[in-house]
């Protein structure tokens, strides 16, 4: 029944969700990697990029983008310098309830803000024409598709060269394998972390850039709903390694994509059930990841 | 003071507290005491998440669907069979054509909580860190999800209303009371030593012969009927509920109360729980404007924003929480 409703525009739409998804996750395994930090307020840098686009809607479009990266990567920085690094050694448990706090507090300061002229919710529109189809080999594909899978590919690149060819990757990498060790061995705890906040706030930034082309309606709890699927995907995924953690996120966007265009409305009100209930099977049976192989499940003492 | 009161003094401090603030609210407007009786409330749920958080330290965000079914069930039961045809005509016979007194209905929401508790658990337990955190996440959407939609079992979308407001001050106090003595047995006894030693460290405690998965599902049972006596409560102070009123906010609420006030501690639950309480109560008196030697009127919203930037002060400077996650004392 669901093959049967599947399309090609359905598996293009799909693959474009898969794709922005895929950034948020590395987004969120890049800080991982480093702070053992699961940062719930992702999302909300995503809102605030969101809402620099809306507010900025009547400028020139290069700048209104070089606007939301601006805001997005240096309230990033900001949150790492003031919550990420006095927490560095506290537990996982309350860093997560931390980065919770500071997820409901900006959705507030974004309530606080959008609500001054009395209406909840702005609307971005200068990039909004990229979301209109065009036609590949007698497919109608949105452009904003092609730009997102485009753009996931180029920034994952990029970073693939970053992490596995540069200094400042290596000590990425080392920082994630054995944080402690890596200190000892002369790699700069606040230099690695910085930058990968500094990375993942730019992913965040090109993420709200490829939502509001979707969905340009923006309301405080823009990207909230995404964050929270992209994070168990991540979880399933493996959150250990980046490339599991964003396989994860990858395929439980393309997984919503699909099921979201292929079931009629009335037919899915049961569907996050469903879904939730497939997440704990899988981490019954594989807790540290869908796609880890090789390392012993269970606890690790 | 001698050691050997001391477990007595664990136990007394906290219920004072409970006392003060139930007696408090005989003592202000009308209005007002919703404040104190929502305080109380949240003691409840604070410290049954408390118990099973606390005391195994694996990390969920699940507790809160043990609230929600508690509340429902509550809820429905006791909604007068005159009006409940007409409001909730979906429903299954056997739930439409019953009704149930108060008590009974805190005790059938608890006995329901800690079923579902057992059943989700059986599997779970078996997880610990960040896996455990999403499992038990997810266990709330899908609660969430199915609540929300299936309207043979309640209300679905629409809000549930018309519930008996039994929860007074005397049976706010006297709940969140029964919350505490029950957490606090369970600390103590055999089976809460055991899940605290495999908190500490899991191999030593599997080396002495503890079954962790069996002592975390205890845990996770208690925790989940308390939970749903403390739903049962909560449906009963308010009257009407949604399912978005026990879903994302509410857990995250709870969850800073107990981590404000300090994760390891019963002491910490109920601390945790009244001073965000007050905190929330005073902010949100202050969105509607309070004179407080200088007039101080905020505008909408900044609630949450305080909120916030507190909780994350006190988990950056005292990031074990205000009581330190210890037990009160009277010698330090």
């Amino acid at each position: 029944m669901i093959l049967a409703a599947l399309d090609a525009q359905t598996v293009a739409d799909a693959v474009g969700l898969g794709a922005v998804y895929a950034l948020m996750a590395v987004g969120i395994g890049l800080v991982f990697g480093v702070l053992r930090l699961v940062n719930f307020a992702y999302g909300q840098l995503v809102m605030a990029g969101a809402y620099t686009l809306a507010f900025t809607a009547h400028w020139r479009v290069a700048w209104s983008i070089l606007a939301c990266f601006v805001v997005v990567v240096a309230l990033s920085l900001a949150m790492d310098r003031a919550v990420f690094r006095p927490l560095r050694s506290s537990s996982p448990a309350v860093m997560l309830v931390a980065t919770f706090a500071i997820a409901f507090m900006l959705q507030a300061v974004a309530l606080l803000v959008d609500i001054r002229d009395n209406t909840i919710g702005e609307i971005a529109t200068s990039i909004a024409p990229l979301n209109q189809p065009t036609t590949v080999g007698g497919v109608d594909i949105r452009k904003i598709t092609i730009v997102a899978v485009a753009v996931t590919a180029v920034a994952l690149g990029l970073l693939a060269l970053l992490l596995l060819r540069t200094t400042m990757g290596l000590h990425m990498r080392a920082a994630a394998a054995d944080f402690r060790t890596a200190r000892l061995l002369g790699v700069r705890a606040n230099r690695v972390i910085a930058f990968a906040v500094l990375l993942s706030g730019l992913l965040a930034a090109i993420v709200s850039v490829m939502l509001t082309v979707q969905f340009p309606f923006v309301g405080p709890d823009f990207a909230l709903r995404d964050t929270i699927v992209v994070l168990v995907g991540v979880v399933v995924g493996g959150i250990d390694r980046l490339w599991t953690a964003t396989l994860g996120g990858f395929a439980i966007g393309f997984a919503t994509g699909v099921i979201n265009g292929a079931l009629p409305t009335e037919q899915t009100v049961f569907l996050p059930s469903a879904v939730f209930a497939l997440v704990i099977l899988v981490l019954l049976l594989r807790p540290d990841g869908l796609f880890t192989w090789g390392r012993r499940a269970g606890e690790r003492v | 003071m001698t050691r050997h009161l001391d477990p007595l003094v664990q136990l007394l401090a906290p219920a004072l507290l409970v006392v003060a603030v139930g007696i408090g609210s005989t003592f202000v407007s009308p209005s007002r005491e919703i404040y104190f009786l929502n305080a109380l409330v949240s003691v409840a749920m604070v410290v049954s998440i408390y118990v099973f958080i606390g005391n195994s330290g694996v990390l969920s965000f699940g507790q809160m669907s043990f609230v929600a079914v508690g509340a429902f069930v509550a809820g429905i039961l006791t909604i007068p069979l005159e009006s409940k045809r007409g409001v909730l005509p979906e429903l299954f016979p056997v739930l439409r054509d019953h009704t149930i007194g108060n008590v009974t209905s805190l005790l059938l929401a608890a006995a329901a909580g800690g079923v579902f508790a057992l059943v989700v658990g059986l599997p779970l337990m078996r997880l610990s860190g960040l896996a455990a955190g999403i499992a038990t996440f997810a266990v709330l959407e899908v609660t969430h999800n199915i609540l929300r939609e299936w309207t043979k079992i309640g209300p679905g979308a629409t809000t549930l209303s018309l519930v008996p407001e039994t929860t007074d001050a005397a049976q706010a106090t006297v709940g969140a009371l029964v919350v505490l003595a029950a957490a606090f047995a369970y600390q103590r006894s055999r089976l809460g030593r055991r899940l605290r030693a495999s908190r500490e460290d899991p191999a030593a405690a599997r080396g002495v012969g503890v079954n962790v998965h069996r002592e975390r599902l205890w845990a996770f049972t208690v925790s989940g009927a308390l939970a749903g006596f403390a739903g049962a409560l909560l449906v009963h102070l308010l009257g009407s509920i949604t399912t978005e009123q026990v879903y994302l906010e509410l857990t995250f609420l709870t969850l800073a109360m107990l981590v404000v006030g300090g994760l390891t501690s019963l002491w910490g639950a109920v601390v945790g729980a009244l001073v965000v309480s007050a905190l929330d109560s005073f902010l949100i008196e202050a969105e509607q404007g309070v004179d407080v030697g200088v007039s101080l009127d905020l505008p909408q919203g900044t609630r949450l924003i305080f909120l916030g930037a507190i909780m994350a002060l006190v988990l950056i400077v005292r990031p074990s929480g205000l009581t330190g996650g210890r037990e009160f004392r009277l010698v330090r």
